[in-house]
């Protein structure tokens, strides 16, 4: 079984504020990781941001871009985690 | 249908899981046989078990560490178990083995692993001269290294308790607390006696690779006991019915995890994927604790009226969940409950509600045994030997696996307590019965095969 897939789940989760979206998606763009969906909730003050993304013609590896975007989270303070889709595929879905 | 697959929530949940409630995976453990490295030069052995454990285990670490990354699950230790170091090491003609013990201690810290298990011996039937000669070297094989785990199986329901062994082990619990004093006798902390021991257990101190194991092979154990309690938490008026399936449904999600790290692994290492153990393993961390789990169904403190029944309940409930989840499912699987290693455990024995006769009830309902308990390091050998006897029959009769890992801290009474630091924690002393069960332990001998082994 091929459990390995190109795409990640990158998950945002913080204070709401201005720009966490474009800060984010500023990233990916630079790393040349196409967005392939996003999901937003605000509940109360408390933003959370899924995002599903490919790496397959990413300029970047997967642990470079888990550098950057902490990084970024770091600039916007959120927290900003990348993981392969597998987990979730995983842990949900039989 | 939207692209992303999963309902935010999910992802959510699964990434709530990990950061606040210590989802993780326990352990990933490199079964390896070492049947092939016999040799009549005990020497020559030692160098063949190193060398192949060298060799086959060299990347697991840097896997581990590439899953953890990858997929943003902590995978706590990375682990290795070899075939029980009796058999290995029979062949040659040395009256004792503690060099087979330091070369399984180099090999465990050239690959970077914690732990290693194996220095072990089944004898639940009698002993072979490899069998004698490696449980007299286990209190120096533990003293003199850092990472060795050790085991000896001294009863199964099929073939009885072999009570000669179960005597002699409690003379070598009280020399491996002795020989390892200056550390609280922490080299108990690395022995286990057992009665049914499983040979794809994954996790320390009682995994061996048993003997019709594969050549290497990927076991997983998996945790969460904060995932539990958190679920339960949310329901504080739920029936047992409505609390099992609650349960049942975390330990699904908390077991699907360790099959996905134990096939990557595998996949990774070209080694093949063996079982997952799917077990609710405390760490003495806040919020992973077996024992917060009974006291938010309704216990005021683990050790009263009901916590028999509770821990049941969950252990039963995690298993059915688990089963689901995984395509294999082994080891011991079930609910630990160490008290050193469980801050809910620790308070409770320091509070003296939680008694040792509470705990051996318990163990009749739970995955294994007396577990990680400091008792006092005047506890006479008998009275020990008599604490492995009572398990090994409850293990025989209800046809499980228990086991008995008791440190006699030298030098310390009830009322003080040990600390042996990182995942193996603190212990209060326990008290014990005084009384003498010398003259039982005496008689030595078979105690026979229970009426269950007749089942073919």
């Amino acid at each position: 079984m091929n459990v390995q897939s190109t795409r990640i789940i990158v998950s945002v989760i913080g204070q709401d504020k201005v720009g966490i979206i474009a800060g984010v998606s500023a990233v990916l763009a630079q790393a040349q990781a196409s967005i392939l969906d996003i999901s937003q909730t605000v509940m109360q003050d408390c933003f959370s941001m899924i995002m599903m993304v490919d790496l397959e013609k990413a300029a970047v590896s997967f642990d470079q871009l888990k550098h950057l975007l902490a990084e970024k989270g770091n600039d916007l303070g959120v927290r900003i985690d990348a993981q392969q889709e597998d987990v979730f595929r995983y842990m949900h879905r039989l | 249908m939207s692209r992303l697959h999963f309902q935010p929530e999910e992802i959510l949940e699964t990434i709530r899981m990990v950061q606040m409630e210590n989802l993780d995976i326990r352990t990933i453990t490199m079964g390896i046989s070492l049947r092939d490295c016999a040799d009549a030069d005990l020497k020559t052995c030692a160098t063949l078990a190193y060398d192949k454990i060298c060799r086959l285990a060299a990347r697991l670490v840097k896997v581990g560490e590439e899953i953890e990354r990858d997929y943003g699950v902590p995978i706590i230790n990375k682990r290795i178990s070899v075939t029980p170091i009796a058999m290995v090491a029979e062949r040659c003609a040395a009256d004792d083995y503690t060099l087979m013990a330091t070369s399984l201690d180099r090999a465990a810290a050239e690959v970077g692993v914690n732990f290693i298990g194996g220095f072990s011996a089944l004898v639940q039937k009698g002993y072979t001269r490899g069998d004698q000669t490696l449980i007299a070297s286990i209190p120096d094989a533990l003293a003199s290294t850092q990472r060795v785990c050790a085991s000896v199986n001294v009863a199964t329901t099929k073939a009885g308790i072999n009570m000669d062994a179960v005597a002699q082990m409690g003379r070598i619990i009280k020399q491996t607390a002795e020989m390892t004093a200056a550390q609280g006798g922490v080299g108990c902390a690395k022995l286990v006696v057992f009665c049914n021991a499983v040979e794809d257990n994954p996790f320390m101190a009682g995994a061996f690779h048993g003997i019709g194991e594969p050549e290497c092979v990927i076991n997983v154990g998996v945790s969460g006991p904060g995932v539990v309690l958190r679920a339960i938490e949310q329901h504080p008026d739920a029936d047992f019915g409505e609390l099992a399936a609650i349960i049942k449904r975390t330990a699904f999600k908390v077991t699907r995890m360790g099959e996905l790290a134990g096939r990557v692994a595998s996949q990774k290492l070209g080694v093949p994927f063996g079982i997952v153990d799917l077990s609710l393993a405390p760490t003495p961390a806040q919020g992973d604790s077996v024992a917060r789990i009974l006291e938010e169904m309704g216990l005021e403190r683990v050790g009263t009226h009901g916590s028999t029944a509770a821990l049941a309940m969950l252990n039963d409930a995690v298993k059915k969940g688990g089963a689901m989840a995984s395509t294999q499912v082994g080891g011991l699987s079930g609910a630990f409950i160490p008290v050193s290693e469980d801050i809910g455990m620790i308070e409770a024995a320091e509070l003296g509600v939680l008694s040792f006769d509470k705990l051996e009830a318990m163990t009749c309902v739970c995955s294994v045994g007396l577990d990680m308990i400091a008792i006092p390091g005047d506890t006479p050998a008998e009275t020990i030997s008599g604490i492995i006897a009572d398990e090994a029959a409850i293990g025989m009769i209800n046809r499980k696996t228990t086991a008995v890992r008791v440190i006699p801290v030298p030098g310390k009474q009830v009322g003080d307590a040990v600390e042996f630091g990182g995942l193996l924690g603190r212990a209060p002393i326990m008290p014990v019965n005084t009384m003498s069960c010398a003259r039982f332990i005496a008689r030595g001998g078979r105690i026979p095969a229970p009426l269950q082994a007749l089942n073919n």
